[in-house]
């Protein structure tokens, strides 16, 4: 403070820092931010935009043309085996969501309730995560010696005399496309639920029951009500990894079955980029409304 | 559900719980065990006697293609996706932390990463490549599809962290004369430190074991997993096992080398008297 300071330049000096650190501070999140907004935009948005412009492309069997055609979506849109893919793959998507949820939903409500100590909680969480963090194609692999003709669990079927033969289904069907998926994404399934249920205020389940509710009434009008955010959670993941599955159709259908993602492959693979694009478009578009439609069923914002 | 005495419903879900470990860990165990089958054994049980002679084979390149390389390029590749994703999963948490314009649009955007299909990212990116006249490689193309997938389940990671993180223990710095600087690098990194290491275990074997967006974008090198998948067209031995026992152990090595990473921090931050 000088002596010739009179009112107005301590009101200015009052005044100066916060307006200097609103200038100075802001650019440091933009900052922060810009690598994670670079490499989504280079690597997510510009793909995209690629698959939605080449959609629009012409192409012969040696290679694509810049053009403007409808004709990839007409083709896809006009044929029948694009209806019936998509019927597949929506029954796929309506199975594994329906197994994962009540499979999920359990193993998560028993880690969160009746497992006492968090340690414990931890420990058997732990359990659950480690096959997850190996990989997929492995997994699918790993499912050959079980089910196969001569596997483990033909062999110990007939061999009890449950069945005569050897049963078929088990490997290369749409049953073994179902029990692969439920193996794969029962987890994306379990770990929202749990962040949810450990979340509950345990003096609400106390009121419930000091009110008199059973067990099957808390469960009905407690706990599933408050689990919704991680249910909705847990099944977009569900619904979208179901949905642009192609691996787990190919290999363990062995080639009987068809998904979305799985003509998409088989058209890249036959160079037929626009056709595909075309395809990924239609894909996009029904994974935007599934999530749409989850999300306007349950908010989930307030567990962001 | 909290009382003393274990209820009838207690013992039906902790069985059920049980069946579900066996349901992840049973046919993971199979290859396991398959993968030691004897020289003349098949793909599935019985056991033809026991060898490592699979184990063998994998080192003999013109028997199952390239798995030295194949290994090499992933490993390189996830450790190039760990280092990328807690860099910039970091600096989106704390972005997000102080707040700036288009904070929402961003974030949704990260979440949109993770329910884009696999094969639209690897498709778009492969296209991308092409439309611009660039070669796909695996530390190009792939590492940026890669990134599509690790870095939105990062910038979760670190949203839910710096949501419970006391703003106190900063302000404590910064009363006692710490520089921001200081502040962000004695105070709040030692804290989230755990969880910087679990970022990085998901971004290194998400990475690692990445099959559908490395499809069309790895180039003219294969990563481990398209290796894999390339094998289960072509090779009818165990040698296949073997390779599927080798990888998993290294998944199995790097969770073990988190977990306990993360559990000594723990210790030492309790020594401290630091909770």
């Amino acid at each position: 403070m000088t002596v010739a300071a009179d009112a107005s330049p301590t009101s200015v000096e009052t005044e100066a820092p916060p307006r200097k650190r609103r200038l100075a501070l802001p650019l440091a999140p933009y900052l922060q931010a810009a690598p994670l907004a670079l490499i989504l935009g280079a690597f997510l948005l510009l793909p995209i935009a690629a698959i939605v412009i080449v959609s629009f492309w012409d192409y012969d069997s040696v290679q694509i043309y810049p053009a403007f055609v409808t004709l990839n979506y007409e083709e896809s849109l006009g044929s029948w085996v694009t209806w019936s893919t998509f019927l597949n793959t929506l029954k796929f998507v309506a199975i594994v969501w329906a197994i994962t949820l009540v499979v999920g939903f359990w193993v998560a409500y028993f880690l969160a309730f009746h497992v006492r100590t968090s340690k414990m909680q931890t420990v058997l969480f732990l359990v659950c995560t480690v096959p997850f963090l190996t990989s997929n194609i492995i997994r699918m692999i790993s499912w050959v010696p079980f089910l196969g003709r001569n596997g483990l669990l033909n062999s110990a079927l007939v061999e009890l005399g449950i069945v005569p033969a050897p049963l078929e289904f088990l490997l290369f069907s749409e049953f073994a496309v179902v029990l692969a998926m439920v193996h794969l994404y029962a987890l994306f399934m379990v770990t929202p639920i749990f962040n949810t249920l450990v979340r509950i205020d345990r003096s609400l389940v106390e009121a419930a029951r000091d009110a008199g509710a059973s067990s099957w009434q808390i469960l009905t009008n407690v706990i599933i009500p408050l689990a919704k955010p991680g249910i909705a959670i847990g099944s977009i993941f569900v619904v979208t990894l179901v949905l642009g599955d192609f691996i787990t159709v190919r290999f363990m259908s062995g080639g009987q079955s068809a998904s979305m993602g799985l003509m998409i492959a088989n058209q890249i693979s036959l160079l037929q980029y626009p056709a595909a694009a075309a395809n990924a478009v239609a894909l996009l578009i029904l994974v935007l409304l599934m999530m749409a439609a989850i999300l306007k069923i349950v908010d989930i914002r307030k567990e962001l | 559900m909290t009382s003393d005495r274990r209820t009838l419903e207690f013992y039906l879900l902790a069985a059920f719980f049980a069946l579900f470990v066996l349901f992840l860990y049973g046919p993971l165990s199979t290859i396991l065990i398959l993968s030691f089958q004897g020289p003349n054994g098949g793909l599935t049980f019985p056991m033809n006697g026991v060898s490592t002679r699979w184990f063998q084979n994998l080192f003999e390149t013109q028997a199952v293609g390239d798995f030295g390389g194949s290994f090499t390029r992933s490993a390189l590749l996830g450790l190039m996706v760990m280092a990328t994703t807690v860099v910039v999963s970091l600096l989106a948490g704390l972005a997000f932390r102080r707040g700036f314009f288009g904070a929402t649009p961003l974030f949704y955007l990260a979440i949109s990463s993770l329910v884009v299909p696999s094969i639209l990212v690897s498709l778009g990116i492969g296209l991308s490549f092409q439309i611009l006249g660039l070669e796909p490689t695996w530390w190009s193309s792939a590492f940026g599809a890669h990134l599509t997938w690790t870095l939105p389940f990062g910038v979760l990671i670190m949203f839910a962290v710096f949501n419970r993180f006391s703003p106190a223990y900063e302000e404590a710095a910064r009363d006692l004369g710490a520089s921001s600087w200081q502040a962000f690098a004695h105070v709040v990194l030692p804290i989230i430190a755990p969880s910087l290491v679990g970022v990085g275990l998901f971004g290194f074997t998400l990475s690692y074991d990445e099959f559908a967006r490395t499809l069309m974008t790895a180039g003219s090198f294969n990563t481990l997993p398209l290796e894999i998948y390339g094998m289960t067209t072509n090779v009818t031995t165990p040698v296949l096992y073997a390779l599927g026992a080798v990888t998993t152990l290294v998944s199995f090595g790097v969770i073990g080398v988190s977990l306990a990473a993360i559990a000594v921090i723990a210790r030492q931050r309790k020594k401290l008297g630091v909770s």
